[in-house]
C-alpha cells in the first residue's frame, strides 16, 4: 500500500540553514548536508530545500549544497526558491536535484510549467502554491468569504495575484505539474494546524498528489492533513527542526490512528532507542 | 566497471552516486564502447517512453544494449529503464519499446480507490497518478538482486504507466496500488525495477550493492 509522506523543509539561505535545526546530534545546525543526513538518519521519506537567498549571484551555492547533499541522502531531494529558467532547472537536476519547485515563475508565465515538464518529465516538477483565504469586499479585516475560497499569493505571500487557488491548481495540473506544494499562509508559522478545508478542496478537485504545508504544531495536525485533508504527503519545518518531534515518533504516532507510513525503523540498525518492536511493515 | 546509459534525461547523477556509495565503479556514459566494454550495464530513466526510445535511436545506444544483454552481463533496468525493455507503450501514442520482454506498458486505470485498512472507518480513498511514494513489494520468487531485502520491504516509486509482462513467471515482485502490478522482473541476466533503488534509502542502496556484485 502507498504510504503517506512526511517531509521536512529546509529554508537556505546563502547556503546555510536559517531558522536552523536543533537536533542534540548535529554539531553545525547551520549546515544544510548535515541537516538532510539527520534527517536521513531519521527516515524522512523525502527533503526539500527552499533556497531563500536573495541575490540571484549567490545561487551557485545552492548547487554546492546539493551536489553535497546529494552524495550522502538517498531520498528524493526537492529544491524550490528563484528557479526562473529552463538551464536553473536543468543544473538543480544535474547536481543531484529529484525535483524541482515553481512558485512566482509559474505565476508570471504558466507556459513554463508546461515547456519543462515536456523537458523533463512531469514526475521532476512540483507547483508550489501560497494561498490565502479571502476576505469579503477583499478587506483583510472583513469576515472570511463563505463558502471559503482561496486566492493565490507570490514573492513569498506579499503579492496578491488575483488567482483562484483551485483554479490556479487544476490549469497546472493540465500544464503538467506532477504534484501541488500547497501552503497556506494563514496558517503558516500559527501551528494550528494545516487549512484543512483548502487541503481538502485542492486534493479532490486534482488527480496529482498535494503536499500539505503551513501550520503543522502537533503529530495529530498531520494526522488531519491525511485523513481530513486528503493530502498524499505532510511538509513540516519547525515542529522537527526544534526536535519537538522526531520522524520516527511522527511516524509511530501515525501508525497508532490507522495512516499507512513507512516504519521507521528497519531502514536504519543504529537506531535501537525504539522500544516498539514492530519494524516488519 | 558499471556503466549508467546517460541518454540526457533526468537525474543520473543519484544513480552514479548510489553505486558509488557500495563501493563500486561507476562511469555515467553514452559511448557505446564503454557500454560494450563494461563489466555491468544500468539503464536509469525519467520521463517519458517516447523520449527514452527517441534518445536511445538518437544517440545510438540500442545496438550496445541489446549486445549487453546477448553477451550475458549483468543488466538493470530502472523506472522508464525497465518499461522499454517491453513491447510497446500507449504513453502520447503507440511508441515500440525494445521488446526485450514480451508484454506491453499501460497506464493505471482511472478512478481507482484505495482498498479501507483493517478496521478502518474510514471512507475509501482516492488512488493519485502518477503513483508517487513509498510502496511496498511483494517477493514472487527469490533472487540474488534481493537478497537481504525483506518480502515487504518499501522503494520510491514515481510512474503513472506499469509493465503488464505476458509471461508471469518473469515477475519478481508486485506491488499494489489500485491494482497488484509487476515492480520487478527477472529474466536471466537482464533485471529490471519499476521503484528507484537510488532514491530508497538503505533498501535501495542494498539492491545496487547486489546488483553490483552479480557476476
Amino acid at each position: 500500500m502507498l504510504t503517506k509522506r512526511i517531509i521536512p523543509c529546509l529554508d537556505v539561505k546563502d547556503g546555510r540553514v536559517v531558522k536552523g535545526v536543533s537536533f542534540v546530534e548535529l554539531i553545525d545546525a547551520g549546515d544544510p548536508v548535515e541537516s538532510a543526513l539527520a534527517y536521513e538518519a531519521q527516515g524522512a521519506d523525502e527533503l526539500v530545500f527552499l533556497d531563500i537567498t536573495a541575490s540571484h549571484e549567490e545561487r551557485k551555492t545552492i548547487l554546492d549544497v546539493v551536489r553535497e547533499t546529494a552524495s550522502d541522502v538517498f531520498m528524493p531531494l526537492t529544491v524550490g526558491g528563484g528557479i526562473r529558467t529552463i538551464d536553473d532547472i536543468h543544473e538543480l537536476l544535474h547536481a543531484g536535484t529529484d525535483k524541482v519547485s515553481i512558485n512566482t515563475t509559474a505565476v508570471e508565465n504558466p507556459e513554463f510549467v508546461k515547456e519543462a515538464a515536456e523537458r523533463f518529465g512531469s514526475s521532476t516538477i512540483v507547483v508550489a502554491i501560497d494561498a490565502k483565504r479571502r476576505h469579503v469586499g477583499g478587506d483583510k479585516t472583513a469576515e472570511f468569504i463563505e463558502p471559503p475560497c482561496w486566492e493565490v499569493f507570490t514573492h513569498g505571500g506579499r503579492r496578491p495575484t488575483g488567482l483562484d487557488v483551485i483554479e490556479w491548481a487544476t490549469k497546472m495540473e493540465r500544464y503538467g505539474a506532477g504534484e501541488i506544494l500547497l501552503t497556506s499562509m494563514d496558517s503558516d508559522g500559527q501551528k494550528h494546524g494545516y487549512d484543512i478545508a483548502l487541503t481538502r478542496s485542492v486534493a479532490d478537485a486534482l488527480n496529482i498528489p498535494v503536499i500539505a504545508s503551513g501550520g503543522a504544531g502537533t503529530l495529530a495536525h498531520i494526522e488531519e492533513a491525511f485523513t481530513e485533508g486528503g493530502a498524499s504527503a505532510a511538509l513540516a519545518a519547525s515542529i522537527f527542526h526544534f526536535g519537538e518531534f522526531t520522524i520516527p515518533e511522527t511516524k509511530e504516532y501515525l501508525k497508532g490512528v490507522g495512516v499507512a507510513v513507512r516504519p521507521p525503523a528497519g531502514c536504519h540498525p543504529s537506531s535501537s532507542d525504539s522500544s516498539d518492536p514492530s519494524d516488519e511493515a | 566497471m558499471i556503466a549508467v546509459i546517460d541518454y540526457d534525461m533526468g537525474n543520473l547523477r543519484s544513480v552514479a552516486k548510489a553505486f558509488e556509495k557500495v563501493g563500486a565503479d561507476v562511469v555515467v556514459t553514452r559511448e557505446p564502447g564503454k557500454i560494450v566494454d563494461a563489466s555491468h550495464v544500468v539503464l536509469p530513466g525519467v520521463g517519458a517512453f517516447r523520449d527514452c526510445m527517441h534518445h536511445l535511436r538518437e544517440f545510438k545506444l540500442i545496438d550496445p544494449i541489446l549486445k549487453t544483454i546477448e553477451s550475458g552481463k549483468p543488466f538493470l533496468g530502472i523506472c522508464l529503464g525497465l518499461q522499454v525493455l517491453l513491447d510497446e507503450s500507449d504513453e502520447f501514442g503507440l511508441h515500440k519499446g525494445l521488446g526485450l520482454i514480451s508484454g506491453r506498458v499501460e497506464l493505471f486505470p482511472p478512478n481507482m480507490v484505495a482498498e479501507a485498512g483493517q478496521g478502518s472507518e474510514r471512507m475509501p480513498e482516492r488512488l493519485k497518478v502518477p503513483h508517487m511514494g513509498w510502496n511496498s513489494i511483494t517477493k514472487h520468487k527469490e533472487s540474488r538482486l534481493l537478497e537481504g531485502v525483506d518480502d515487504g520491504e518499501y522503494f520510491y516509486f514515481v510512474h503513472s504507466y506499469y509493465a503488464v509482462p505476458t509471461d508471469p513467471s518473469v515477475t519478481l515482485t508486485s506491488t499494489n496500488y489500485g491494482i497488484e502490478y509487476t515492480s520487478a522482473i527477472e529474466v536471466e541476466n537482464m533485471w529490471a525495477v519499476q521503484f528507484h533503488p537510488e532514491k530508497s534509502q538503505s533498501a535501495g542502496l542494498k539492491v545496487l550493492e547486489n546488483f553490483s556484485r552479480i557476476d
